[in-house]
């Protein structure tokens, strides 16, 4: 039956009702409301990076000074014999003298009249570095005693500050280590290229220093520490990770008890990192007698820290796996560890890949938890002298030796914090750019 | 409606391959079978079938222990394959499953390769002694899920990249290459088209000289196209079970009749 009034429509379809206006409406503002939201953390994420870049893209950069040397053999050889036993008696205070007689002889040359009085004064613009650097050119290389060398030398930090803008004019009226003499002779001997800013690669491959030589300051012994680290952690972490979530996801019974494992686990994850520091410092360090500062002690810290985060990605890739998978491979007369090792790990394998990864980024930038085992404060200013060594003699980690660098009263190492977390910020995203690569690698497979 | 020509085919008296006796099986506390007795002969095509939720898949589960996967799943009684329990302390499922293979409903091949999905049930259990042997037992395989001449010049493409009829196949002949005595099949049909369905019966039929077949289906026509003997469950009971032909002609159940005519269900 038709009733005629169907047939005329309502309303036309060509008006908005208001309605739907209203609803159109809700639904742009909740678009900007996304894209403001967006747009904040870019502006937020802009202004970091290029806080970071600006500020520590001058630590990779320093300040040298080319001057020839003359290694004179009645200082540094008295007997004439060139026996090493006899040079490596020379101390560092032994050559000081001849490169501020080298500076001072270069300032003559360069410039019309030398304003310093006396060689000595010439030490305000060489890094205490240089001695121990030509001394052990020396050393190695006896021969050269007698003869003059050319050496490219670190400029002392307020010299390279000068050439950075950190270190002005007015700002060093107060400064007892430098005087405007200083920075006139500067100023010449940069027109005449014996001064230069290069490309530092001693900061990334570098040890630390003292806290009176930032310009010789370095990443490169740290890197090594955090190295270790990451090796006891992923060593650890990864087979106890994936074990311990493969037995619980796969073969564990459902019961109260691994319901409890559960929701400790996932509690775990949320614990503050101290806290594990302090758990570090008092099992292996006061139970177990373990060497403070070492990398073992700070990765086996970080491993507990990791394994939740490997433990909770690992389940929920092994959960994603579709469980007809496993039907098949019992359905054939596969055991259970063959379904899992057979077809469902390799087809979580991306997932777990990408959660251990993940995991070692957040404990490759972790601070908190090195400081109570005694790896922040640390002056790392020697390369470990082999594996082993490697993991049981102290050392520092990237993030313990920003922090150390940004609590140091000069403002030179206020640059090289900066300047250490652009290299831990290029690890972490190397090390995400990695997950990213293997995830889709293994995912293409299937 | 049911004069099809299968119904007239003789159904010999045949060995009972498995035979089940009281069997109960609960889902935590839920009676979902409740006391079902069911002798399946050797080399025949058995269907269950019955509306959703009647227990048929549970039931076939139990004839391999899939249910063991699950853990609230307990099973009762006596379950016999070739006269001895498969539900005996002794019996290991693994090896109970290679002897009683399985096809599930959605077609599931491994992400692997066409060959590789049909060689790893041989692989696991030994059956070749080298890699000819093993290409043997592939081609024999494929042969048998009537698939080798749609795959054999791309036998090592994903065989997650067929079409959903052939998976099925892939999946058959993948059961088929373990040497099972009895195939279990759980609506094998239900994700395929009708082209594909036809081939998969077709197949179901020639694997009768071989092998005992158990199929679930929800389609009466299909149960009617392929079996010899037809199960009919209602609310985790048996209701009936007899030669196809009888049940859809002469069923003795008024729950049965009011089923296949369409009353329930």
């Amino acid at each position: 039956m038709t009733d005629a009034t169907n047939n005329t429509p309502k309303s036309s379809l060509l008006t908005v009702s208001p309605r739907v206006k209203q609803r159109n409406a809700a639904e742009a503002r909740f678009k900007m409301y996304g894209i403001a939201a967006v747009m904040t953390g870019l502006v937020f994420l802009i202004i970091l990076l290029s806080t970071i870049l600006f500020n520590g893209v001058g630590a990779f950069q320093q300040t040298f000074i080319e001057v020839p040397v003359y290694l004179d053999e009645a200082k540094l050889d008295k007997n004439g014999n060139r026996d090493p036993e006899d040079i490596k008696k020379v101390s560092t205070f032994g050559y000081n003298p001849l490169i501020e007689q080298a500076i001072y002889d270069t300032i003559s040359a360069k410039m019309d009249k030398n304003p310093l009085a006396k060689a000595k004064e010439a030490k305000a613009l060489i890094s205490a570095s240089a001695a121990a650097q030509i001394r052990d050119v020396v050393i190695a290389n006896p021969d050269l005693i007698g003869q003059t060398v050319d050496f490219r030398i670190l400029a002392a930090s307020r010299v390279d500050g000068y050439l950075k803008d950190r270190v002005t004019r007015e700002s060093i009226a107060r400064d007892k280590n430098i005087d405007a003499v200083h920075l006139d002779i500067i100023d010449a001997l940069r027109a005449k290229g014996i001064v230069k800013r290069e490309f530092n690669w001693s900061f990334i491959t570098g040890a630390d220093a003292s806290e009176s030589r930032p310009e010789q300051a370095g990443m490169g012994v740290s890197m090594l520490g955090s190295l270790f680290m990451m090796l006891v952690v992923l060593v650890l972490s990864l087979p106890i990770g994936v074990a311990a979530s493969i037995y619980l996801e796969e073969f564990a019974p459902q019961n109260k008890w691994t319901d409890l494992i559960e929701v400790n686990i996932s509690n775990l994850a949320a614990v503050p990192s101290i806290v594990f520091g302090i758990l570090g410092l008092a099992v292996f360090i006061q139970f177990a007698g373990l060497p403070q500062s070492a990398p073992l002690v700070g990765g086996l810290v970080l491993t507990l820290m990791t394994l939740p985060t490997i433990i909770i990605s690992t389940r929920a890739s092994l959960k994603s796996v579709p469980p007809s998978i496993r039907d098949a491979a019992l359905g054939l007369g596969a055991s259970k560890m063959q379904s899992v090792f057979h077809h469902v790990l390799p087809l979580a394998m991306p997932g777990i890949l990408t959660g251990t990864i993940i995991g070692l980024a957040q404990a490759l930038g972790e601070t908190a938890p090195l400081l109570l085992i005694g790896m922040v404060g640390y002056i790392a200013s020697n390369y470990p002298t082999g594996p082993i060594a490697g993991f049981m003699d102290p050392n520092s980690a990237m993030p313990a030796q920003i922090y150390e660098w940004a609590k140091r009263a000069d403002p030179a190492y206020y640059e090289r914090a900066w300047g250490g977390i652009i290299i831990l910020l290029v690890f972490l995203i190397t090390m995400n750019i990695i997950a990213i690569i293997l995830r889709r690698r293994f995912e293409r497979r299937w | 409606m049911y004069d099809n020509p299968n119904l007239e085919r003789n159904v010999a008296q045949q060995d009972t391959k498995i035979s089940a006796r009281n069997v109960q099986v609960f889902y935590g506390d839920t009676h979902a079978i409740k006391d079902v007795n069911i002798e399946i002969p050797a080399r025949t095509v058995t269907a269950f079938i019955g509306p959703s939720g009647c227990g048929k898949s549970t039931f076939l589960r139990c004839l391999n222990r899939m249910n063991d996967t699950i853990d609230i799943c307990r099973v009762e009684g006596d379950i016999n394959l070739d006269g001895e329990n498969i539900y005996d302390k002794r019996v290991d499922p693994v090896q109970l499953r290679a002897k009683v293979g399985m096809v599930f409903q959605k077609p599931n091949p491994f992400p692997k390769s066409i060959y590789d999905n049909i060689a790893y049930g041989p692989r696991i259990h030994g059956l070749a002694k080298n890699k000819a042997d093993l290409d043997e037992i592939v081609e024999k395989a494929l042969r048998r899920g009537a698939i080798w001449n749609e795959v054999k010049d791309r036998l090592h493409a994903p065989g997650t990249g067929l079409s959903g009829g052939q998976q099925q196949r892939l999946c058959i002949a993948r059961a088929v290459a373990t040497e099972p005595e009895v195939l279990l099949m759980d609506e094998p049909c239900s994700a395929l088209d009708p082209i594909a369905t036809s081939q998969v019966e077709e197949l179901i039929d020639e694997l009768r000289d071989q092998y005992s077949v158990v199929i679930v289906t929800h389609s009466m026509q299909q149960a009617a196209r392929v079996s010899q003997k037809t199960a009919f469950f209602h609310l985790g009971n048996l209701v009936e079970f007899g030669d196809t032909g009888q049940i859809f002609t002469n069923p003795q159940d008024s729950r049965t009749e009011s089923y296949i005519t369409g009353r329930i269900g």
